[in-house]
């Protein structure tokens, strides 16, 4: 999951697939009607389901590996539901934002999705970026933008897999 | 250091004697509350417990609650399967505060919570509801999880990774004018502060306003609170939450208020005037786009909301049902009403305000989410605009991204229902 997973000769080149303004709430990742769907396998059909945009990039395939979303801040404010993170983990897209609401972020901790934030971070679609723990380089334009690094307890979610593997060690631990 | 009302609950609930702002701590839950979304957490749950060998049993049946309030009754063969599936799980855990579709003790979880005493002073309460910031009004530190977070409290009764939030400090002093009330207090302050204005962070209300709001109204403030993006809400607890849970949700042992020290550490302070305010609305498409009545009136509604978590309050009920005795709805806008509990309702019925509504025209609904995010009844046709009571205008919140929703309080929805078009209730209509 980390950053700094590609050490080898050329790191990996992730590619964004969109880019959104501030305030991107749970009800436009992942609209109310479809909340009776819960389960992580059936989720990722409704990401943005009321977004022209993705649903093309969707229609068109055009979500490769390693497609990011970069956005304004705030990113996926509003309502706790799990499923805003579930849709887009299902996509296997990594999210890059100026900040991000606090429960979407640690819904994104809980179930393994990556949501880094950069706070300065001003990309176009279509540009190559270089993800690293500290920093984001956008290889179109050579501009580079610091990442701000998970707490240590957040990391250390991740680095279990998500909260799943992690609540079932304390629970282990326990007996 | 003093500590403000969150940072003595957190250090009381982290077995600690003191934190502060930004440390990391590991706090006993109170209280666990979910919806219909229990049916994730269920699976969840279970999944913890996989190759481990024990037993899937959760923490603690009597410190659980599941209210089914989002799809009620049941639109679908899904929910309703979901809904069984919860039922089968509280039966088995022996969870025993089970709200199920009931017209005695059913109704929207934010406002069962409160009604039944499961809230007090100084608790931590988690909930995978955005909305469950709504108990701070009763003096406890209480924030919306994800799924995963609540089946992890369901297994060890504890959150695992809270960083203790700096605290806001929002003082409302001045005599509120007529018409004017929490929900435009709310309104005001996140159009102020932004709706990321309290990301991370905890609002603390204070102030002489805020001291003679009854207990319905504290929970206006906090429960919308999340539309700042705080953490929580929270108003230390007074003479008032005491009558509240004693006279109101029927708490007869000792409650203990949690007030901040003096010298309690804030974020920063922000002083509202509640005299100078008018009625308040949040326009399309943001919680913070808001605009006192004065220069949105006149804009053409299609529905009315009146209800939810939110507003849908004896209270709330009663002040919309004051301006519409007697007179009649306008013949273009569709007028709903869903009172936040069926006690609610029973007792509006009571008291005569929903014959009053439905005379003038109002359908009455189940207690129910459903239409405040577009998943159940109420939807909105193309173009349509819709003037509501509840806490959220994003694009497609009731469930149609070619419709406007204006946020406003009670006493604006009523009397714009009567002219069809955004009013001013103080200019007696």
């Amino acid at each position: 999951m980390s950053g700094n997973a590609n050490t080898g000769a050329t790191p990996a080149e992730y590619t964004v697939v969109m880019v959104l303004g501030d305030d991107v709430s749970t009800d436009a990742i992942y609209p109310g009607r479809f909340m009776a769907t819960v389960l992580p396998s059936e989720t990722p059909q409704y990401a943005f389901a009321d977004h022209p945009e993705f649903r093309a990039l969707i229609r068109d395939g055009k979500l490769p590996p390693r497609s990011v979303i970069v956005a304004g801040s705030n990113f996926g404010c509003g309502s706790s539901r799990e499923q805003a993170v579930s849709c887009l983990r299902g996509h296997d897209l990594t999210v890059i934002a100026r900040s991000f609401g606090r429960i979407f972020l640690q819904n994104a901790v809980n179930l393994g999705l990556r949501a880094i934030t950069c706070p300065g971070i001003e990309v176009q679609k279509g540009d190559r970026l270089e993800i690293a723990a500290d920093s984001v380089l956008d290889r179109t334009t050579g501009k580079r933008f610091a990442v701000r690094p998970l707490p240590p307890t957040k990391q250390a979610m991740m680095e279990a897999g998500g909260l799943i593997p992690y609540t079932r060690r304390r629970l282990l631990e326990r007996r | 250091m003093g500590m403000t009302v969150v940072e003595k609950i957190l250090a009381r609930a982290s077995g600690r004697q003191s934190v502060a702002a930004g440390e990391t701590v590991e706090p006993a839950v109170d209280v666990a509350m979910s919806h219909e979304n229990a049916a994730l957490v269920i699976n969840q749950f279970m999944e913890i417990y996989q190759g481990t060998g024990l037993e899937p049993k959760v923490w603690d049946p009597s410190r659980i609650a599941i209210i089914f309030d989002h799809r009620v009754p049941a639109e679908s063969a899904k929910t309703a399967t979901n809904q069984k599936k919860v039922r089968d799980f509280v039966a088995h855990q022996g969870i025993t505060r089970f709200h199920d579709i009931r017209g005695d003790e059913g109704g929207i979880c934010h406002q069962i919570l409160a009604e039944s005493g499961y809230v007090r002073p100084g608790f931590v309460v988690a909930g995978t509801d955005s909305h469950t910031t709504t108990h701070g009004a009763l003096g406890a530190f209480a924030l919306g999880i994800g799924a995963t977070e609540m089946a992890s409290v369901w297994a060890l009764g504890l959150l695992l990774n809270v960083e203790v939030p700096a605290t806001i400090k929002v003082v409302i002093d001045g005599r509120l004018g007529p018409c004017v009330g929490a929900k435009d207090l709310i309104l005001h302050l996140i159009g102020r502060i932004s709706a990321q204005g309290a990301n991370f962070k905890v609002i603390e209300f204070h102030g002489e306003t805020v001291r003679s709001l009854p207990t319905s109204g504290r929970l206006v403030l906090c429960n919308m609170s999340v539309e700042a993006g705080a953490t929580s809400g929270i108003v230390p607890g007074d003479e008032e939450t005491l009558r509240f849970l004693r006279d109101d949700a029927g708490v007869r042992d000792g409650v203990d208020p949690v007030v901040p020290d003096p010298d309690a550490v804030y974020d920063r302070v922000v002083m509202i005037d509640a005299s100078s305010l008018s009625p308040q609305i949040a326009c399309p498409h943001a919680v913070d786009n808001v605009k006192p009545v004065e220069s949105v009136r006149g804009v053409k509604v299609d529905q009315i909301v009146i209800g939810s978590c939110t507003n849908g309050r004896l209270e709330d009920l009663a002040a919309a049902a004051g301006i519409l005795r007697k007179r009649k709805i306008a013949r273009n806008v569709r007028m709903l009403v869903f009172p936040a509990s069926w006690r609610v309702y029973r007792e509006a019925l009571r008291r005569g305000i929903l014959a009053d509504l439905m005379e003038a025209g109002a359908v009455i609904m189940n207690p129910g989410c459903g239409c405040c995010l577009g998943i159940h009844q109420g939807a909105l046709a193309d173009g349509d605009v819709a003037l509501s009571t509840t806490n959220r205008n994003f694009l497609g919140r009731m469930g149609n991204p070619k419709a406007e929703i204006y946020l406003c309080s009670p006493e604006v929805a009523a009397a714009s229902a009567l002219t069809g078009v955004i009013s001013d209730p103080r200019t007696g209509v």
